[in-house]
């Protein structure tokens, strides 16, 4: 059967030799390649159950009176999309598993790509000549995140609400155009005309996931072309590659991990309650509530929003750059600036133009795990700046006096985190025979009494 | 039961296909040689194989819990992701077995390519000669043509005029900004009315509460017709001088809307021992911006950096109107903000 299926599109195609090198196609083993592949995973279970959910959800602000199954929201006035969304949990079977499944399994996809980019950072994977696949997986980090914004923003439950809010906010505050900017997004002066939420909808469900869908498979192209980075160790060198071919053993592998994911994924949905939106209740502008988190991944955002000292760059009477410019647009873009440079930027520092196939273990690249850890702990401080109300209320914590804290280490932790980081792989190199120096190992040979003699070391 | 058929009978296939597809593997050893070294090792045990069948068919079972779970009325979320997780895990469980201890273990090597290295020199049929006849390629295919330079701009031209028109709709999707952002539907004698539409009464308010109004006949959702009102000690005010008459008997309204990123401004901080705690203010649940009720919304913590724009007040039979409109623009931030309309 395998042979005439196979005879059958080669016939057509002339595709079986290629299929036949895509089969042997070699994956180098390590634990951290898994997490780009938890990634892709995830990105089929959104699509899938994203599928599911838009089957029942109507993206429209029409304001209407509730007379759901939820008996607390009985008579309150909400948009369609929040009533539909309250009907998909409440009434549909099934339906707040798949709706809670997709936020859990959003919440992992960007984890898994943050984490792969930590991974590719700190081997040095993203070196000549996979730096054009480097800035295609940043460019769907940006998307990954922005989609994950437009997804919990259309439920139009109170947080999500209040994140739409601030939105408006952060583009009114782009210098020169902000005004005009917010205002065609939104149809309007926030929170905007009808068609926002159609807007909103068609971002989310079809331009951000197909733009995500096509960049994906330009980086698996882009993966296969030279072919997987490996560590260094026995037979590996820069021309080759080794490890497991994908037929037989690591395509079941694979789709093993990918069921596995998904177990965990529907088990978190199924167990563990997220964005409960009908505690939140609909809402309204006029309404807030404390304590308000947005998803993790804008965490370094709001964070960067509250830690941000009160200043407006105002000239005569223009103002030309207002305050949530610099969390909101000014940090992101320096930390995904740096990130989209530091390629280039490396190679001009240690002159080395050449093509690396074979990664760097942190340690042995001192400069750039200390740099990578300095950018990683100073979007962390941020970060977690972000939850200081949290602390305020869970610790009693004064919250101004965090602010203070945490400005303050929002410059020194990235300092300490550098110099740190720095110190520990230089030990670390000192302590171990370097591949690229003299091997502190001792040789031995056999000896004629069955015994072993030590060989002299050799001599460089 | 119909409906509990179909699915069984589906589920009931894929374990045989997933078993059959096992078994299949086992009797083709070596029937290719796959280029470059292979070390391979074949660890398919009966044993091995009997747990994979075992946990495939547990998760067929798995899969028929949930369809069960599901046709029950009033379907349980926690039940049915159990069940579903289960049947997932399961068979990943099982594909993990399967490639670690029942297909052939390989250690294969494979070539890269190699890619045109600046440096390298190369011969005649090197990667970068190559490359370098692809560029030569390209520049042939203009041989002949005179006038580049006036081709070339006309092209240039030719995108710039229909990039433009592509673009030129985008300015549909929302109106002009203009004066729309400062737009108010305060003015002096807009009645200030609750949630419910009936007038907001002084007698209402307590020293230390708060309510949220609206701009009398306005939509609730317009972003400027949202204000909260408050009540504070008559005494303790200290508004700037042209402000002096806006708060009868210690009443006070202010935008709802924050001026760093318009969230409403949901928390009334009033004092309970005023000699040690801080005024009374106005707190923004988003960034903590605070807002100095008693100076007229001058900022006093957190990002924001405009005050909060006051509505001046008057009692009028005991009810409360807008005696003009409010001291500045509503919401966020933008060029033009700070300019005299």
């Amino acid at each position: 059967v395998i042979r005439r299926a196979v005879g059958f599109f080669d016939q057509r195609t002339g595709a079986g030799s290629a299929l036949g090198k895509t089969l042997r196609y070699v994956f180098p083993d390590h634990w951290t390649f898994l997490f780009g592949e938890i990634a892709l995973y995830s990105f089929l279970i959104l699509v899938a159950t994203g599928i599911y959910l838009t089957l029942f959800f109507e993206p429209s602000s029409t304001q209407i009176v509730y007379h759901g199954s939820y008996a607390p929201l009985q008579g309150a006035e909400m948009s369609k999309a929040y009533a539909s969304a309250l009907n998909l949990s409440f009434e549909v079977p099934a339906g707040l598993l798949i709706r809670q499944v997709h936020h859990w399994t959003a919440l992992v996809f960007i984890a898994a790509i943050v984490l792969h980019l930590m991974r590719i950072f700190f081997t040095g994977a993203y070196r000549k000549p996979r730096d054009l696949n480097y800035y295609v997986g940043l460019t769907m980090l940006i998307l990954a995140v922005v989609e994950g914004y437009a997804g919990y923003s259309l439920l139009d439950d109170l947080l999500s609400g209040m994140g739409l809010a601030i939105g408006n906010a952060v583009a009114l505050s782009v210098p020169g155009i902000g005004g005009q900017l917010g205002t065609l997004i939104w149809g309007g002066r926030f929170p905007g005309s009808g068609a926002f939420f159609s807007r909103l909808y068609i971002a989310h469900v079809l331009i951000f996931p197909v733009l995500i869908g096509s960049l994906m498979a330009l980086h698996m192209a882009l993966i296969a072309i030279p072919k997987h980075t490996q560590f260094r160790g026995r037979g590996r060198t820069e021309a080759n590659v080794i490890g497991t071919p994908l037929w037989p053993g690591y395509a079941l592998r694979s789709l093993g991990l990918f069921f596995c994911t998904a177990a965990v994924l529907f088990a978190l949905g199924g167990l563990i309650q997220i964005n409960p939106i009908w505690q939140w209740g609909p809402y309204q502008p006029y309404l807030g509530t404390n304590g308000a988190q947005p998803d993790w991944y804008l965490g370094w955002l709001i964070g960067a929003l509250r830690l941000m000292p009160h200043f407006d760059v105002v000239i005569d009477s223009y103002t030309l750059i207002p305050n949530p410019f610099w969390g909101g647009v000014l940090f992101p873009g320096i930390v995904f600036g740096f990130l989209y440079a530091w390629p280039a930027l490396e190679r001009r520092l240690e002159g080395d133009h050449a093509q690396h196939n074979l990664l760097d273990r942190p340690r042995d690249n001192p400069r750039r795990t200390a740099i990578g850890a300095a950018l990683f702990a100073w979007v962390a401080t941020i970060f977690f700046a972000g939850a200081a109300d949290r602390a305020f209320v869970q610790l009693g914590v004064p919250y101004e006096g965090q602010l203070w804290g945490y400005r303050a280490a929002s410059f020194l932790v990235p300092i300490a985190a550098y110099f740190l980081t720095r110190h520990i792989c230089e030990r670390l190199r000192e302590g171990e025979g370097h591949p690229g120096r003299r091997s502190s190992a001792v040789s031995l040979t056999r000896n004629r009494e069955g015994g072993f003699d030590e060989l002299p070391e050799a001599e460089d | 039961m119909r409906i509990l058929v179909v699915p069984l009978r589906w589920a009931w296939r894929f374990v045989v296909a997933a078993i059959l597809l096992l078994f299949s593997r086992r009797h083709r050893e070596g029937g290719h040689a796959p280029e470059g070294r292979v070390e391979r090792e074949l660890p398919a045990s009966p044993r091995a194989e009997r747990a994979v069948a075992g946990l495939l068919w547990a998760a067929g079972l798995a899969g028929l819990g949930f369809v069960f779970l599901y046709a029950l009325d009033d379907a349980d979320t926690q039940l049915l992701g159990v069940a579903i997780a289960l049947a997932l895990g399961l068979i990943g469980a099982a594909l993990i077995i399967v490639a670690s201890r029942v297909l052939p273990q390989e250690r294969a090597e494979e070539q890269r390519p190699e890619f045109a290295i600046p440096t390298s020199g190369g011969g005649e049929h090197s990667r970068e000669a190559e490359a370098e006849r692809a560029g030569l390629t390209v520049r042939e295919g203009l041989d002949g043509v005179s006038r580049r330079r006036l081709l070339g701009g006309a092209g240039v031209a030719a995108g710039v005029g229909l990039g433009a028109a592509a673009l030129a709709p985008l300015a549909s999707l929302g109106p002009r900004v203009g004066k729309l952002l400062e737009e108010s539907p305060w003015q002096a004698g807009t009645a200030l009315v609750e949630e419910n539409g009936l007038a907001v009464r002084a007698t209402e308010l307590e020293v230390g509460s708060f309510l949220t109004a609206f701009a009398a006949g306005a939509d609730k959702r317009d972003l400027a017709a949202a204000v909260i009102v408050l009540r504070v000690e008559e005494s303790e005010l200290e508004l700037p001088p042209d402000r002096q008459d806006w708060a009868p008997q210690g009443l006070l309204a202010f935008s709802k809307i924050c001026t760093h990123a318009q969230c409403a401004v949901s928390i009334f901080r009033y004092p309970l021992f005023p000699e040690r705690s801080p005024g009374p203010a106005l707190v923004c649940p988003c960034h903590y911006s605070t807002f100095d009720v008693l100076t007229g919304g001058n900022r006093v913590f957190g990002p924001a950096v405009r005050p909060l724009p006051q509505l001046p007040l008057r009692i009028d039979a005991g009810r409360l109107v807008a005696a003009g409109d409010l001291s500045g623009p509503v919401g966020a931030s933008w060029g033009g903000v700070r300019e005299e309309s």
